[in-house]
């Protein structure tokens, strides 16, 4: 195959029938690989293979009684994730089935758990491997104990020091507004009184 | 167009610097001319914020890879309804949205707000000029330029983070900022009544729309952050305690107790400290809010990328702090309460105590957010404050104040009288404890789900009475038939029942949350044509079949799908179709790692939530997990009404006497004179 000087391709028989036939094994390979991009109908796949599984994420171990436990679960909620999710390790590795550090925790719980040990001695191991803050909730003793009781504490002296004060508010307001006017407006004490019943009838 | 960007940027420092500047001086001076000055300050910086917004929109959709931020944010192949979203995705493009909004709202206000006001508008113009300058000077000086060029052009950008690549993330931040820089005005006005010694209840007249406008826009993102977080992380919950979540429930927990106390000083002359300190305190923590998402300080999901940004954030966070408060201190003695409470038992003094609880459990939440630095500080160990403590403290003082929300309306302003209460509280106490009852022999042991169902019966029935009460007064007063005086009596007192409306909308919020006691899950490993069952609270048993998995191409991903057939007790009711989606550029080269996408079946009484984990050894053969939500549905529909209530309230017009008692201080008993 030549190129002449008028940018035109001389071609013999042979490049052309080479040229055609790569041209076809191109179009009908590119058709092969359309056709069985959608995969199959559910279910009907070939050998039940995906068609791409790197589509799917990482390959996941089959779901074990064990992970469906719910004292496991238990355990695996009070425990922090420390894959920067901010999850516990329950909910980072049925929810981020890319993370690889909650199942990892998950399998110690297991491993824990086999050994006999309770779910308070687990949680004990897992604090000291990695420290305090892989609990969700600080555990209540010492300064953590401010943590819990702080605000309740704080609303309980709010609402009695609201209390005293409205008291004497109320007081300081009761000699300030002195007596009813009673009569002010020309009506008898029994209409007032018929008066406050009407109105205390309506919404207030 | 970012030649354009940048230029407007500095355009905008310099007109909101000296608008900023003119804005003080004219207030201060009483000079006509520096406040004209300071008005059109304002107007031209929006113009130039807007001109910016334009011009990184351009770079946004013009696929402008050269410019950092649309490189960062969007690739080629993104949607064009996320291509517009990317404005705020990113660190950058959001404080220059911020920024922008911010002068449109300050723009607004100056030209919306009537003309009796106009000795605050000078020094509102200048806190909102020199709040914007602020977020522009972070822009130009944080290394947080959105118009910032690389050395070089990537063929395509990285894309969007696909669990932004959700509808709820196009209107959730955008609606959490509005209620965020919203508040601004409010403040701005807050600092312009200090300033010009001006704290009679005007102020709060020129504010009232401004500050409903805050608290609807935040209520509103904050359900739209629930809604996506539910629908997308695929977790199967709406609300994780995340510090930056908590961050957004701070403003809205105290400009809640200002929409309440606000109608003590209306209408009673009193509580005027405590008002202008929560203005100022909800903006400060909007600007806390800012600081927690972009400084990296706690740990978040939600967090922007670790920069120096934060160090901005708190250095203005303590100055404003500081002056606001100095100033506010120095106004205290004009700070003095018109009337005096009258009893205890009043609506006054329950407002009071709903106030205390709105802050107590905003005081909660921060202390909560806070506790890891604090103890780090204090112990040298950091802890983590996750769901269990929040709930822990939070949920009994949540429960105490649906209490209060109920008993509020039920007492009368200035005084009640024991025939009174005991007229007002018959049928709601008996409707809460008739709950109670039907509950616990129903089964139901749980107890906070028992007291929040128990409790939303009582403040359902206050409500219904209160309606009801009014339409019949109407009814016999002016014959008008049951819902014509139902309509008339929303219609013409549009604050009152529209805030019963959002009292309602906060029952089913509570019932809701109670539902997420009952939730229940289980996981499987399912190959085609197996099936799992999950039991709901409800007695039905609702079994799971995986029919088989698709793999497809579809816009800017490619999709792994799991069809999964439900039946509920044998009869099928449907199908879940969760996926797995890998996100691609426009080459086809992966962006992110594979993102999961629930599938809800939503239904009146219970969410069906199936979560595809992946697959085994490439196969059919798949992981699910299926969950079943009580009541989510509810935490939706709690939130339009929500929304709807706080709509009705913000309404115009009203009937005149009606927003003659919201002016004034028309609370009057029998034989008093006016």
């Amino acid at each position: 195959m030549t190129r002449r000087y008028d940018a035109t391709l001389q071609v013999d028989r042979r490049d052309f029938l080479m040229l055609g036939a790569g041209a076809f094994l191109s179009v009908v390979a590119s058709w092969r690989r359309r056709t069985q991009q959608p995969d199959s109908l559910p279910g009907t796949g070939p050998s039940g293979r995906l068609w791409d599984p790197a589509r799917a994420g990482r390959p996941l171990p089959p779901v074990t009684a064990a992970d469906n436990d719910a004292a496991i679960q238990a355990i695996e909620k009070q425990l922090h994730c420390t894959c920067g999710c901010n999850l516990d390790v329950y909910t980072c590795r049925t929810t981020d089935f890319t993370c690889t550090v909650s199942p990892a925790m998950h399998q110690r719980v297991l491993a824990l758990a086999q050994q006999g040990q309770s779910g308070r001695q687990i949680l004990d191991q897992f604090v000291r491997e990695h420290g305090i803050a892989i609990l969700m909730a600080p555990p209540k003793r010492g300064f953590n104990l401010a943590g819990y009781f702080t605000p309740s504490l704080l609303i309980v002296a709010a609402g009695v020091a609201l209390t005293l004060v409205l008291r004497r508010w109320v007081r300081a307001a009761a000699p300030a507004a002195g007596p009813t006017p009673v009569g002010a407006a020309g009506a008898t004490p029994e209409e007032f009184a018929r008066l406050r019943r009407e109105l205390e009838r309506l919404p207030s | 167009m970012t030649v354009l960007g940048n230029l407007a940027l500095w355009l905008a420092l310099l007109v909101g610097v000296w608008g900023a500047l003119a804005g003080f001086v004219g207030g201060r001076q009483a000079r006509p001319d520096l406040a004209h000055s300071a008005r059109r300050a304002v107007f031209a910086m929006c113009g130039a914020l807007l001109v910016a917004v334009f011009a990184l929109e351009w770079a946004l959709f013009q696929h402008d890879f050269n410019v950092e931020y649309v490189a960062a944010y969007t690739s080629r192949n993104l949607p064009i309804f996320y291509t517009w979203s990317a404005l705020y995705a990113g660190q950058k493009g959001s404080l220059l949205f911020w920024a922008t909004v911010l002068s449109v709202f300050g723009s607004l206000a100056l030209v919306l707000t009537p003309r009796r006001h106009a000795e605050l508008l000078p020094t509102v113009a200048g806190v909102v000029a020199l709040v914007a300058s602020f977020f522009i000077s972070v822009m130009l000086f944080g290394h947080a330029n959105p118009f910032q060029r690389l050395p070089y052009t990537p063929l395509d950008g990285s894309g969007l983070n696909p669990q932004l690549q959700n509808p709820g993330m196009v209107f959730h931040p955008p609606m959490l900022y509005l209620g965020y820089i919203s508040i601004t005005i409010p403040f701005a006005f807050a600092i312009a009544a200090l300033l010009a010694k001006r704290l009679d209840a005007d102020w709060l007249v020129a504010i009232r729309k401004w500050t409903l406008l805050s608290w609807l826009f935040l209520s509103i993102g904050i359900c739209l952050g629930m809604w996506w977080a539910y629908v997308e992380l695929g977790w199967g919950g709406y609300w994780a305690w995340d510090p930056v979540e908590n961050a957004s429930l701070l403003p809205w927990l105290t400009m809640t107790a200002f929409l309440h106390s606000v109608m003590v000083q209306e209408k009673r002359g009193m509580l005027r400290k405590w008002n202008l300190a929560l203005i100022i305190g909800s903006w400060l923590l909007s600007i806390f809010g800012t600081f927690i998402t972009r400084s990296g300080v706690i740990s978040s999901v939600h967090s922007f990328t670790q920069s120096s940004v934060g160090y901005f954030f708190l250095a203005f966070l303590v100055v404003a702090a500081a002056a606001s408060f100095t100033l506010y201190a120095i106004r205290l003695p004009l700070l003095t309460a018109e009337t005096q409470l009258e009893s205890m038992v009043s609506r006054e003094a329950s407002f009071l105590f709903n106030n205390l609880l709105l802050i107590g459990i905003a005081f909660s939440v921060l202390w909560g957010t806070l506790f890891p630095i604090l103890s780090e500080l204090v112990q040298g160990t950091k802890v983590t404050v996750g769901p269990p403590f929040f709930n822990q403290v939070n949920v009994p003082l949540g429960l105490a104040l649906l209490a209060l929300t109920g008993i509020g309306p039920l007492i009368a302003w200035r005084r009640a009288s024991l025939p009174n209460l005991q007229r007002q509280f018959a049928v709601p106490a008996t409707a809460g404890g008739f709950t109670l009852l039907v509950l616990l022999v129903g089964g139901m042991r749980d107890l906070y789900a028992l007291l929040a169902i128990a409790l939303g019966g009582f403040v359902a029935a206050t409500i219904v009475q209160e309606f009801a009460r009014g339409a019949r007064a109407r009814h016999r007063q002016y014959g008008e038939a049951y819902p014509l005086a139902l309509a008339r009596l929303l219609g013409r007192n549009r604050r009152r029942y529209g805030g019963y409306i959002v009292h309602t909308g906060i029952v089913i919020l509570f019932v809701a949350f109670a539902g997420m006691a009952f939730k229940t899950e289980t996981e499987a490993t399912l190959r085609p044509g197996e099936s799992a069952s999950l039991r709901s609270p409800y007695g039905h048993t609702y079994t799971f079949t995986h029919l088989g998995i698709s793999q497809y191409d579809a816009l800017n991903r490619q999709i792994t799908a799991a069809t999964v057939e439900v039946r509920r007790n044998g009869k099928p009711i449907g199908f879940l179709t969760p996926e797995k989606r890998q996100h691609v550029d426009g080459l086809g080269r992966p962006t992110f790692q594979p993102s999961t996408e629930p599938a809800i079946m939503s239904m009146l009484r219970e969410d069906l939530y199936g979560v595809l984990g992946g697959t085994v050894d490439g196969t059919e053969q798949a992981v699910f997990r299926f969950t079943i939500n009580p009541l989510v549905w509810w935490v939706w529909y709690g939130g339009m009404v929500v929304a709807l209530g706080g709509l009705i309230v913000m309404w115009p017009g009203g009937s005149p006497a009606a927003r003659r008692a919201q002016a004034g201080y028309t609370v009057r008993l029998v034989g008093e004179k006016p």
